[in-house]
């Protein structure tokens, strides 16, 4: 626990510390130098501070007895009766963590039936699945969900808890989260453990092209969401030796405020989540003639077709189609970007892209950076040639 | 029917850089505007107003200058603004922000039907603050909503859920997060803009929040997590480069993907 201090004594109001902080903590009221709620506590000014008048302290505050909490535990999730494939992902990674720290692998599942995906469970690396199940869970609903599965987790004193960052995740972990007064960090890109059982979840933050990494250093379970596609499931075990158990369930709990009048269940193809090659068009490309090229290749390479921000922000196509920290997480096995600069929220939405192409004017543009196959060049001169040797050489993809 | 508004003044650029020589950062906060998914949850609500009356209360936790987007709000048809101010409450994550908005609301003494948030914020952009109120005020939230109507003791909301598209209804009080495809929102009249800037803005700070227990939720102290430490992104991926004639790059990228196997000449037997 800490916090930045400023010592009035030492201070010269050389207004460095103003200057440098990225977040416009600091402020000089009436001749002194005051920190607002602004203040990140990333310890900048600290470190920008010409007379060293301003330190961070750490305080005693009250912690956990961490030693009490064990596992590394996944929040399953279902759509109807069967799982989403986040879940089989999240147990590859909770896997990991838990042997750096000596933990079991737990799993949660909760739905009308999730017996099955149980055992799927099993086979994908959890030692111990346990199950809410009941008529009432068949469709996520905020109230009861979060409180069951609260009420589940005090009991089970998990040490870590992953949860998938889909749109039912991402309403339920905040959730959950407050309910269990514990820290929860979104869309993780990356997760390690210390030896202290603190996770590192590590995002790109504050809006800018930084990462960071966070810690919950004083409460139990630490929570991270993480999405679909950032991680992957480890290979399936064959005869897997892990246990299933039922939770209890009270039935003052299954009284929801929320009454489901009608549920329309959507095939999930108007989305590039699942694409195996994808043509991602930037600002560079943004005009009718590179849209076209674009559209042609990926015609050719059997590709779908997405986009950064901006150009949704236009209104190209629907946000299904935006790759990137707001839009969606992509593992295609090619993933081609053309006149995309590679901000960090582009990049955290395709890192983990089996084969990357990038193509841009910029040979300094951070896309470069990611991509394994950096082009350095004119988009419109390198597409129709491409288009032209592709047609001409009758390749099949 | 009474709303509260979550809104958030968030920066206008996105353009934060750090040096990472110096490990300091590039400042972006020169200039801020309203968070644009908040005015969305704004336009939900004056669309009740417009349609069957409504009172609607605007409220942010910020630093005294976030009054901008208060005042912003106020020019658009809220009828009344909260401020949540004090350095009391610097370093806070997701769970003391919520928290002290929700000690904000226990400080206006008036219970709301309706509690609105946008989607989530654009620097932030973790969509965690709303289901976090809704969880500490114990009412059900829908996040994602698209649409909305007015019943006597509930809303009947559609939103969208993965690939489901869902219908439900839900009893009142309880928190929405709106969907940024809900409408698109209105743009202030220059005359209400002028009139607004005149209007008094409620401030709350710290000293207001009479529970003892406060100051174990707010701030760093109240901040489950913490910044470890921050950095530009490093990437460990071995490039290969493609430059020069176009002709020769395009060879390469062909050359590339038969190697990779991720095409195949078709061949002619
Ligand atoms: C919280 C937050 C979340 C965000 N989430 C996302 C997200 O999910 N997805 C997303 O995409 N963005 C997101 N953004 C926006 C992001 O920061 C960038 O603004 C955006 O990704 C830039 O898009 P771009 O690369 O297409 O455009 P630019 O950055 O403008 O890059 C255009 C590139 O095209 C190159 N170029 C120009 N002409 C040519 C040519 N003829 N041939 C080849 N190359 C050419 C240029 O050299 C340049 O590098 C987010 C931002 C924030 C703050
Ligand atoms: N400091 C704040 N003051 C008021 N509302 C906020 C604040 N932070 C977040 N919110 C609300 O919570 C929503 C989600 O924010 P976030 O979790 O940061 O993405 C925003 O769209 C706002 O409605």
């Amino acid at each position: 626990m800490s916090k930045i201090v400023i010592n009035h004594d030492i201070c010269t109001l050389c207004e460095v510390c103003i200057q440098s902080c990225p977040f416009n903590a600091m402020e000089n009221l009436n001749g002194k130098i005051e920190i607002n709620s602004n203040c990140k506590v990333c310890s900048i000014c600290v470190k920008n501070c010409p007379e060293v008048a301003i330190s961070k302290v750490e305080e005693a505050l009250f912690s956990v007895d961490k030693s009490l909490y064990k596992g590394v535990l996944v929040i399953g999730e279902m759509r109807q009766n069967e799982l989403h494939p986040v879940t089989l992902e999240l147990l590859g990674k909770a896997k990991e963590l838990a042997k750096k720290i000596n933990h079991p692998v737990l799993c949660l599942l909760y739905g009308e039936n999730p017996f099955d995906a149980a055992h799927l469970c099993l086979s994908y690396g959890a030692d111990s699945v346990y199950l809410l199940t009941h008529r009432e869970l068949k469709f996520f609903r905020s109230d009861i969900s979060a409180t069951l599965i609260s009420e589940a987790l005090s009991n089970l004193k998990p040490s870590v808890v992953l949860i998938g960052a889909t749109s039912i995740g991402r309403s339920l972990a905040p959730r959950i989260a407050a309910t269990l007064k514990t820290g929860l960090t979104a869309d993780c890109t990356h997760l390690d453990i210390k030896a202290d059982t603190d996770l590192i979840q590590r995002r790109p933050a504050f809006g800018g092209n930084i990462m960071a990494d966070i810690l919950t250093t004083r409460h139990r379970p630490q929570m991270a969401s993480v999405r679909y596609k950032v991680f992957n499931p480890i290979s399936e075990i064959k005869h897997p030796k892990g246990t299933i158990k039922n939770l209890p369930i009270s039935t003052a709990h299954l009284l929801s405020s929320i009454n489901l009048l009608q549920i329309h269940h959507q095939s999930i193809t108007d989305s590039i989540t699942e694409a195996k090659r994808i043509i991602v068009a930037g600002v560079g490309v943004s005009d009718s003639e590179g849209l076209k090229l674009i559209h042609e290749l990926a015609d050719l390479l059997q590709a779908s077709v997405a986009y950064t921000r901006p150009l949704i922000e236009k209104g190209l196509a629907s946000y299904t189609h935006q790759i990137g920290l707001s839009g969606r997480t992509v593992q295609p096995e090619l993933l081609i970007t053309v006149g995309v600069s590679g901000s960090i929220q582009f990049i955290a939405g395709m890192e983990h892209s089996e084969h990357i192409i990038a193509i841009n004017t910029d040979p300094n543009a951070d896309i470069m950076k990611v991509a394994h196959m950096g082009v350095v060049g004119n988009a419109y001169d390198i597409l129709p040639q491409w288009i032209d040797a592709l047609k001409e050489g009758a390749y099949r993809v | 029917m009474k709303i509260i508004v979550f809104i958030k003044q968030v920066p206008a650029t996105q353009d934060v850089k750090i040096d990472p020589k110096t490990g300091s950062l590039m400042r972006w906060a020169a200039s801020t505007k309203m968070n644009p998914f908040d005015l969305v949850a704004l336009e939900a609500a004056l669309r009740l107003k417009d349609s069957e009356g409504a009172h609607i209360t605007v409220i942010t936790m910020g630093p005294p200058q976030a009054k901008a987007v208060l005042i912003e709000a106020l020019a658009l048809g809220a009828d009344d603004a909260v401020l949540i101010s004090d350095k009391a409450f610097a370093g806070a994550d997701v769970l003391a922000t919520s928290h002290t908005l929700v000690y904000g609301i226990q400080c206006l003494k008036s219970p709301f039907d309706l509690y609105l948030c946008g989607q989530q914020t654009t620097d932030g952009d973790t969509a965690q603050v709303g289901p976090s109120i809704a969880a500490l005020l114990n009412i059900p939230h829908v996040s994602f909503v698209k649409q909305l109507s007015n019943e006597r003791n509930t809303v009947i909301v559609q939103s969208v859920s993965n690939d489901d598209h869902i219908l439900a209804q839900v009893k009142k009080p309880c928190l929405l997060t709106i969907d940024k495809d809900f409408a698109q929102a209105r743009y202030p009249s220059y005359w209400r803009l002028k009139e607004t800037q005149a209007l008094p803005i409620k401030t709350l700070t710290f000293s207001d929040m009479k529970d003892p227990d406060t100051i174990n939720h707010i701030g760093q102290a109240g901040s489950p997590t913490s910044v470890l430490r921050i950095f530009p992104p490093q990437h460990s991926v071995v490039s290969k480069r493609l430059d020069g004639n176009t002709q020769d790059i395009v060879s390469g990228l062909v050359n590339y993907l038969k190697e990779e196997h991720l095409i195949e000449r078709i061949s002619h037997e």
